[in-house]
């Protein structure tokens, strides 16, 4: 996913939670970051700074990387997503939408297409936190 | 906890006008030539105009449109190529001519993605060319894309109207607006689809021709907007939008 759409998202998401929650304030939103993704964090860290209002103020950001796993449908392997060694393109095809993965890697035992993101694949928020006024 | 990509897909139809799904039940009734056709109809009259191919394991409308090797710019998001002065997005930009084998899941995933971080613009109409069926992919659709509309394509044959009629009642059940039911590759008169559709209480916006000239159109735009058929899409469905 591209990282300002992203953000836009997760400020979204996080005023929504803060309205529905008496928040008047958020100090800090944690977002996992699947590694399939290949999101660039410092412009995930700058589209936060651009888009953030009031409300977020004094929020801090907080990353976390998780690294994605596959695990084949056919042979049952399991393996890590390394970025290394794709093209620029299939690596720009899998950030914008990562079920391309499927289309451009194959088991790397028996070459199925067919497998299974385990770990890694998505974007979202883990917790946020808030005050209410007294 | 939160998939944050939910809440920027209504944002992203803000300056859309009408968005229309040409859809069917079943698969090989013309749904990808009509909602090209549509789209470049609806060009014709001075609209601005998105086309959206949603059916990402058989993606067509770029070989009618004649389209290769284009790419989105990036800006804020993703900004769709201008194809035939159409805003147009497919997966076929990320995934070229590969094979994409997904399951369920990755479609639902790869839908919300690209709902998510394209960015249309201002458009009058957003026509969405649907994957075959009540599936996945169509009942993401629904659940995502806001105000949208169905246009339902058949053709005369039983086999195709018996999925397609029960696409329909899935629709009403679900109160979904449908513009009505286009007849496609209608070879001899018959009234078999359209008495049934009446019966349903849909509008049936009318027939359209077999047309051989269509196979031979594909991936020239000019020669497709000579075709009967061509001219045929342009009587029944932009007025009836």
């Amino acid at each position: 996913m591209h990282e300002w759409a992203l953000a836009e998202g997760v400020i979204s998401t996080a005023r929504k939670f803060a309205e529905e929650n008496g928040l008047t304030k958020v100090t800090e939103v944690v977002v996992v970051i699947g590694e399939l993704q290949q999101v660039e964090h410092d412009v995930l860290e700058f589209a936060f700074e651009q888009l953030k209002t009031k409300l977020f103020e004094e929020a801090k950001f907080v990353l976390k990387a998780e690294p994605a796993k596959f695990k084949c449908r056919n042979c049952g392997h399991e393996w890590t997503f390394k970025a290394q060694g794709l093209s620029e393109d299939i690596s720009e095809a899998i950030h914008f939408v990562p079920e391309m993965a499927h289309v451009y890697i194959k088991c790397t035992e028996c070459g199925s297409p067919d497998f299974e993101v385990s770990k890694g694949r998505g974007v979202w928020l883990a917790t946020i936190k808030g005050e209410k006024d007294e | 906890m939160s998939d944050p990509r939910i809440a920027v897909i209504e944002q992203r139809f803000e300056n859309v006008g009408k968005i229309i799904a040409v859809s069917s039940g079943k698969g090989g009734v013309g749904k990808s030539m009509i909602a090209t056709s549509l789209a470049l109809n609806l060009r014709d009259r001075g609209y601005t105009v998105g086309l959206l191919d949603l059916d990402f394991t058989s993606p067509a409308t770029h070989v009618i449109l004649g389209v290769d090797g284009l790419y989105p710019e990036e800006e804020y998001g993703i900004i769709p190529p201008l194809a035939h002065e159409l805003r147009y997005m497919s997966i076929t930009h990320y995934s070229l001519d590969e094979p994409a084998p997904l399951r369920g899941q990755d479609v639902s995933n790869a839908i919300i993605e690209l709902l998510a971080i394209t960015r249309w613009g201002e458009l009058d109409y957003l026509v969405v060319d649907m994957p075959p069926g009540i599936g996945d992919a169509t009942l993401d659709t629904i659940r995502l894309i806001p105000r949208i509309e169905f246009v339902v394509v058949t053709t005369p044959s039983r086999v195709a109207y018996q999925s397609v009629r029960r696409m329909i009642l899935l629709l009403k059940e679900l109160g979904i607006p449908m513009s009505g039911v286009v007849e496609n590759m209608v070879m001899r008169p018959s009234d078999y689809v359209k008495s049934d559709v009446e019966k349903l209480g849909l509008e049936y916006l009318g027939s359209i021709d077999y047309d051989e000239a269509v196979e031979e159109s594909l991936g020239d735009v000019d020669a497709l907007s000579k075709t009967g058929f061509y001219k045929r899409v342009g009587e029944i469905l932009p007025d009836s939008l």
